[in-house]
């Protein structure tokens, strides 16, 4: 079956001053079959809102996440998927078999139980920043100040970079992050400038293993170095402003539900509500699939929308209430299927441990700015705030 | 109720362990071990629950 008049829709779906995700996404829901866009290269793509379906792409063998597919909906120049000869090792755009052979090499890194050993030094980290803040006076750029560096610091922790070296690794990745106000030059610089380190330290780590994530990925020999470099920074950029933009948006949404602040629940309620990665996962169907009742031909996009699936009516009961109190875990703010995200349980524990630490020592934390004042991230990939700024009192 | 689990499919999200801490546990690859392969009664909805979040379906409940 097919349906012969799609709904079609304009890209890119977000606009400037509108709230997220989208209020139009509860009608795409409501349309038979699937969306229909065409992407600004004018290739056609497919969006897939419904919890269901959505779930149903992420685990069908037909549809790819390779970007050397015809017809993969990169959605700009810039924003999507590098093929393996621009980043090797990128294996987010790998299908089954190539991608498993770096998923199971650093699945063992991100254990439940591997992501507890890690929370005295996220908790240390985080501590750090607060006193940073407290120190400097009673206002900050939340985001500048602590949502960035928290998960740019756990993560190069995690990569082994030694502290010395933190600062350095904390700024270039700010920059590439800070899209308004670094240019694309910077953010070139920044890119290379990170890759020249990641290199330098692989080499080290090669010349003398240590008891950390690239030496122990160095030891599998199952990834050759000059794929390890790609896989470093796809770790970094996956978990750096995504992470950022969870706690930014978690401490906003605290501080207008202040009744949720000390309760970790708010952790999975704010992925689901907010749902930051909506438009990461690109795909490309390799042969003639049906999806939803919609016949998609090999070689055209899909495109499924997290944000859209996670306010599924039919899933979550008044989805577009913030409640932390449901008992239902099943959003797909990590993706579904063999690529849903590798570092989710680290990133739960970075949240967690940020609003907890925040609101506990400063209690009086406050937005310095009305809500609607607040620079969203309308314009890039990921949504998230720009700038936060906040107040508290002096004690 | 009797549980088994793929640890070829498994992706090593962790999603049953966090879900059912007393069923699931993740070996030292990471990848998903059975606790209890005959939970008891006051252990289904989790076990249903850590079945449906698994990103790999790599858990399977049989009822019998």
């Amino acid at each position: 079956m097919t349906h012969a008049d799609p709904m079609v829709v304009d890209f890119p779906l977000r606009k400037p001053g509108e709230a997220f995700p989208p209020p139009r996404y509860t009608t795409y829901r409501e349309q038979e079959g699937l969306v229909l866009s065409y992407l600004p290269n004018g290739n056609k793509c497919w969006l897939v809102t419904r919890h269901e379906d959505v779930r149903a792409v992420f685990t069908n063998p037909k549809i790819s996440s390779n970007p050397d597919h015809k017809g993969f909906p990169n959605i700009s120049e810039t924003m999507g998927v590098p093929k393996q000869e621009q980043i090797p090792g990128w294996f987010v755009g790998m299908d089954s078999p190539e991608h498993d052979r770096f998923r199971k090499a650093l699945i063992p890194e991100f254990t439940v139980r591997r992501v507890r050993a890690m929370r005295p030094a996220i908790e240390e980290t985080v501590d750090k920043l607060i006193d940073e803040l407290l120190a400097s006076g009673n206002s900050a750029d939340l985001v500048a100040d602590f949502a960035l560096p928290v998960p740019s610091l756990v993560i190069s922790a995690l990569l082994g970079v030694p502290p010395v070296d933190r600062d350095f690794f904390e700024s270039r990745t700010r920059t590439l992050v800070a899209i308004r106000s670094s240019t694309d030059q910077q953010r070139d610089t920044a890119t290379k400038e990170l890759l020249r380190y990641i290199n330098r330290l692989i080499d080290i780590k090669s010349k003398w293993p240590q008891d950390d994530l690239v030496s122990r990925l160095l030891a599998t020999g199952t990834i050759a170095p000059h794929e390890l470099s790609g896989v470093l920074l796809l770790l970094l950029i996956a978990g750096h402003e995504t992470t950022a933009n969870n706690i930014a948006l978690g401490v906003m949404t605290l501080l207008q539900n202040p009744q949720w602040i000390g309760d970790d629940r708010v952790v999975e309620e704010t992925l689901r509500f907010h749902s930051v990665a909506d438009i990461v996962s690109l795909r490309v169907a390799v042969e003639d699939v049906e999806i939803a009742g919609q016949l998609v031909r090999a070689g055209e996009g899909v495109i499924p929308l997290v944000a859209a699936a996670n306010h599924d009516e039919k899933v979550f009961a008044c989805p577009h209430a913030f409640d932390p109190s449901r008992t239902d875990r099943h959003h797909v703010a990590f993706g579904y299927g063999m690529h849903q995200c590798l570092g989710q349980n680290l990133v739960r524990v970075e949240m967690e441990i940020a609003y907890r630490k925040l609101f506990e020592r400063i209690p009086t934390l406050r937005l310095a700015v009305p809500v609607e004042e607040l620079a969203f991230k309308h314009d890039v990939v990921l949504f998230g705030l720009h700038e936060m700024p906040v107040q508290w009192e002096s004690s | 109720m009797r549980i088994t689990a793929d640890n070829e499919r498994c992706i090593g999200a962790g999603q049953c362990v966090l879900t059912a801490p007393d069923v699931f546990d993740q070996d030292d690859d990471g990848l998903v071990t059975v606790l209890a392969p005959e939970p008891g009664a006051g252990l289904t909805d989790a076990v249903w629950r850590a079945g449906d979040l698994c990103p790999a379906r790599a858990i399977t409940v049989h009822e019998d």
